[in-house]
């Protein structure tokens, strides 16, 4: 952001999803449980297979994973990326499928404490979600599942 | 022999200490201090700042007569001079006659039903907003003194413990990011404190004014939770504790925020 004419595009276009909630909401569909076994979910959600073309885009959309609001990733032409995660680059070489999943699925069994949103938590510990996202995980099942595939590939 | 070796090497440890980056974060900062250096130099001018189109906006309402024929400038003078700044530093204030807390929309709206004896603006009314900044204003420079002691004490805790539950399904609290997380960047912008000194300020994100209270508002909603109704007893207890967070920074309205 240098520069008046910067600013004056910036102050045009404000980015979206900061306060405002633009995100499409997805039609809520059954909850599939999961089991944690040795701080991993070896098993997929719901049984589904994930695809890593998917799970690229769903990591880049803001209104759908938003990785990018507090983890860079190893992707060409992106500014606004967060630096309260870690950096994913090489997260497939630290950790298994079974551990990823558990961290994206819900990282506070993990860290109690941890900021990460669960994409897939139990839906009980969801505090006072709004009207139109009840009964709704932060994430499909079947994109929780893209976006593993998609992570793995981060070798 | 090793007392006055030590010495240096022990002054050198509590100098270190003391400018220590993550000691000096937990002093309240105002979020000008997380701002880009653009968007402050826009704060800070006059004719570039967009809030100051609602404190004029603020000023015109405040001396405009309603029907009953008292305006707030028949009380508080056309400047707004009879108030006090030091007193509108308080707010949000314990007011027990209006059971609890109040913050400076609910006096303005309280001043429109009883003293004016018109119909009170309806809460995040561009109107209501306008008047909140332009009397806010009046107080720019003074600093935050919300009261911490007495019948506040108790009730600045329950705000304290919704500032610390998650909210929704991304699940975060205030404190997540306004305390764990401050001065790291959340999609390319800083994080501030949250603190409330600077508010009602005129928002980039949204291209509009916005009190505390719609602020906490819009967070919420981020955070895809359902946000508490503005005449809530979380939304009184959040807001007032959020500014008693804030004591001491001196006030901004109009500042400029994300």
């Amino acid at each position: 952001m240098k520069g008046a004419g910067i600013l004056l595009v910036f102050l045009l276009t404000p980015m979206t999803g900061m306060a405002s909630d633009s995100a499409a909401v997805t039609p809520a569909e059954a909850y599939c449980k999961w089991k944690m076994v040795d701080y991993g979910v070896p098993e997929p959600l719901c049984g589904l297979q994930g695809d890593a073309g998917r799970g690229r885009r769903i990591v880049l959309d803001s209104g759908q994973g938003n990785c990018l609001a507090c983890h860079r990733l190893p992707v060409d032409g992106v500014e606004g990326y967060g630096t309260i995660g870690p950096p994913l680059a090489g997260v497939a070489s630290r950790l298994t499928r079974a551990q990823l999943r558990l961290r994206v699925v819900d990282a506070r069994h993990l860290n109690p404490y941890s900021i990460m949103p669960g994409y897939y938590p139990d839906l009980a510990l969801i505090n006072r979600p709004a009207v139109k996202y009840r009964g709704r995980a932060f994430l499909p099942a079947q994109a929780v599942e893209d976006v593993i595939a998609y992570l793995a590939t981060l070798k | 022999m090793t007392g006055p070796r030590i010495l240096p090497w022990a002054l050198g440890l509590i100098v270190a200490l003391l400018a220590n980056n993550a000691w000096a974060d937990r002093q309240a900062k105002s979020g000008y201090a997380y701002l880009r250096e653009e968007t402050r130099q826009m704060q800070d001018d006059e004719f570039e700042n967009p809030g100051y189109l609602a404190v004029d906006k603020g000023q015109e309402l405040f001396r405009r007569r309603p029907d009953s024929g008292r305006s707030c400038a028949s009380c508080h003078g056309q400047e707004g001079a009879k108030l006090d700044a030091k007193r509108l530093a308080r707010y949000p204030v314990y007011d027990k006659s209006m059971g609890g807390i109040v913050r400076l929309q609910d006096r303005i709206r309280n001043c429109q039903e009883q003293r004016a004896r018109t119909k009170a603006l309806p809460y995040h009314d561009p109107d209501l907003l306008a008047l909140e900044t332009f009397v806010r204003h009046l107080a720019a420079g003074e600093a935050v003194n919300v009261q911490t002691d007495g019948s506040m004490a108790s009730l600045l805790k329950k705000g304290e413990a919704i500032y610390r539950t998650r909210f929704g399904l991304i699940d975060m609290s205030c404190a997540h990011c306004h305390e764990m997380y401050t001065g790291q960047y959340i999609r390319g912008q800083r994080i501030s404190q949250g603190m409330g000194n600077g508010f009602p300020a005129y928002r980039l994100d949204t291209g509009e004014m916005a009190n505390l209270d719609l602020c906490i508002k819009q967070c919420l909603t981020l955070m895809r939770a359902e946000p508490f109704m503005p005449d809530s007893e979380e939304s009184r207890l959040l807001g007032a504790y959020i500014m008693s967070r804030s004591n001491g920074l001196r006030i901004e309205t109009p500042a400029v925020r994300y």
